[in-house]
């Protein structure tokens, strides 16, 4: 084992041994496994047949929790939509950032049942 | 530039002899940096560490180094610049002093915290107010618990040879800290002594760069975050093991001092006893000031007096074991401090140590704190007569002087407060 490696620890250290040196992350992109949802108190609930795609949510939301996903959508009025937003529920902190600048009023702020 | 010329006449056959030149303190720190190749400079110049700061600016601008000097527009932004060019795997290097050094303090955590191998020397100065340029070791003392590894110099070749050693100790795998190398203000810095410099392929044959890519550092082909968030759950594992490492540094010290001793003759370790064979009272001291106490010794030693003295070289990780046994046959120690710890048990921050070190290992004595030549304060041998003198009665009387005493001082109780 080369000293760099050594020195790099584990990715998830259980004890002061597999910490790597100072701390340092040797591993890019590691926030993507780190899930930020605890302490969401509201979640956001995207009402598919109100939402205009106006992608104004995914814009403003902080965290990049809302996806643009490509799934059809038909609303019940027969109007074709060709993506639709969902919210990523891992990442979402519930701040209501995106049911704030929702234009339509398409999301709704639903408490977190424990 | 001013650095001093080689004195060796040029018809002397080739004997290998040494080279001797005349050096300042701050010329033997410049020497040793260009000597190990060092990558970035990043300096503010301040008194009296300034001399250091244009001397490599000069190397610099003539070639003789090959290295990035960054201007920086205070220290806080030298010791940033030095930490993020360590951070990238250059050998990196700043010097300051007193003021300074407290500018920088912030990021001397974050230098250590972060355990990148930046070498320092700090031109020992006392600290404002009132406004004073000259010596003392207020400003060293002030950063004892930042996690730097703390080399004290007692002359203009351990200036050097200390600032050689300090890359080799520093970037070693087993330590990863950064390390300062103090040099007097003024009695070192600005003060012209014999030097034995060694060639530069000696020194990086002593303290060779080490192949890019053995520690993680910032590089894009493989990414790295250093600094991340340490919170609770983390944050004292993180500390803990940069304890053990500055722990784990004594190796590396000691290995580094003996080996430089074997290649160069000039061996190096945590302390140096002077005369302590049959001391019967010793003064524990620091840095220039350690010539002081020896000259001082000498004269006790001809008046039949048993005087010993040990100094101590690296201050951080402190040298506990080795001190202890240098003092356990003394019948009682002095320290000897120029900087306060105002307000402490005793308010010898020096002294806090050596009592700490014996008291741990069961071996009490009469011990008696002195603090003298703040600020530049000249001290005389025969104040240091006097100081031996008073150990001599606390030897007799078997009891220890309960508070610091401050020598030197012009006040209508005597000298001595
Ligand atoms: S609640 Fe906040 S974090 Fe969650 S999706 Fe909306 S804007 Fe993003
Ligand atoms: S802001 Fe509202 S309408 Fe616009 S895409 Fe998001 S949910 Fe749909």
């Amino acid at each position: 084992m080369s000293s760099k490696e050594k020195l790099l620890g584990k990715k998830y250290p259980e004890a002061l041994e597999d910490l790597p040196v100072a701390a340092i992350v040797p591993w890019p992109g590691s926030t993507l496994d780190v899930t930020t949802h605890a302490w969401r108190t509201f979640r956001p609930v995207i009402n598919q047949d109100k939402c205009v795609r106006c992608r104004l949510c995914w814009v403003y939301c902080p965290d990049g929790a809302i996806l643009e996903v490509d799934e059809e959508y038909t609303t019940s009025t027969g109007k074709k939509y060709k993506v639709t937003f969902k919210v990523d529920y891992d990442h979402c902190k519930g701040c209501g950032i995106c049911a704030n600048e929702c234009p339509v009023k398409a999301i709704e702020m639903v408490p977190e049942m424990k | 530039m001013a650095l001093a010329q080689e004195t060796k006449p040029k018809e002397v056959p080739e004997k290998k002899e040494k080279k001797r030149i005349a050096a300042t303190g701050a010329d033997a720190a410049a020497y040793a940096v260009r000597d190990v190749d060092v990558d970035v400079v990043a300096v503010y110049p301040i008194t009296p560490q300034a001399p250091i700061a244009e001397n490599i600016a000069q190397m610099i601008a003539d070639g003789e180094i090959d290295a990035e000097l960054i201007h920086v527009e205070s220290e806080h932004s030298a010791m940033s610049a030095v930490v993020a060019a360590a951070a990238t795997g250059a050998r990196a290097f700043t010097a300051t002093s007193s003021q300074g050094l407290e500018l920088m303090h912030e990021v001397l955590y974050i230098a250590s915290g972060l355990r990148q191998p930046v070498v320092m020397a700090l031109a020992t100065r006392a600290l404002s107010a009132p406004i004073n340029i000259w010596n003392d070791y207020a400003d060293a003392m002030g950063m004892r618990d930042t996690g730097w590894i703390m080399i004290f110099s007692e002359n203009v070749q351990e200036v050097y040879d200390n600032l050689i050693q300090a890359f080799r100790i520093a970037e070693h795998p087993d330590v990863l800290l950064p390390v300062v190398v103090t040099l007097d203000g003024y009695i070192l810095s600005h003060t012209t002594e014999p030097l034995e410099p060694m060639s530069r392929e000696e020194a990086l044959s002593f303290a060779p760069k080490r192949p890019r890519g053995y520690r993680p550092v910032l590089d894009p082909d493989e990414p790295v975050t250093i600094g991340v968030l340490g919170a609770p759950n983390w944050y004292q594992e993180v500390k803990v093991q940069q304890a053990l490492a500055m722990r784990e540094s004594r190796r590396v010290i000691e290995e580094t001092g003996k080996e430089f001793g074997r290649i160069f003759g000039r061996e190096y370790g945590f302390i140096e006893p002077y005369m302590m064979d049959d001391a019967e009272v010793a003064i524990v001291t620091l840095g220039a000031t350690s010539s002081l106490v020896k000259a001082a010794v000498n004269r006790l030693r001809e008046q039949g007096v048993k005087a010993g003295m040990v100094k101590i070289r690296v201050f951080r990780p402190f040298p506990a074991e080795e001190l202890a046994k240098a003092l356990e046959n003394v019948n009682a120690v002095g320290v000897l401090d120029r900087a306060v710890s105002f307000g402490g048990a005793v308010e010898g921050p020096l002294f806090m140590e050596v009592a700490t070190s014996l008291a741990l290992r069961g071996i009490v004595k009469p011990m008696v704190s002195f603090i003298h030549g703040l600020g530049g304060r000249d001290i005389f041998v025969k104040d240091v007569m006097e100081m031996y003198q008073k150990l001599l009665e606390a030897a007799k009387t078997g009891k220890s002087v309960t508070r610091t005493l401050f020598y030197g001082v012009k006040s209508r109780r005597g000298h001595v407060v």
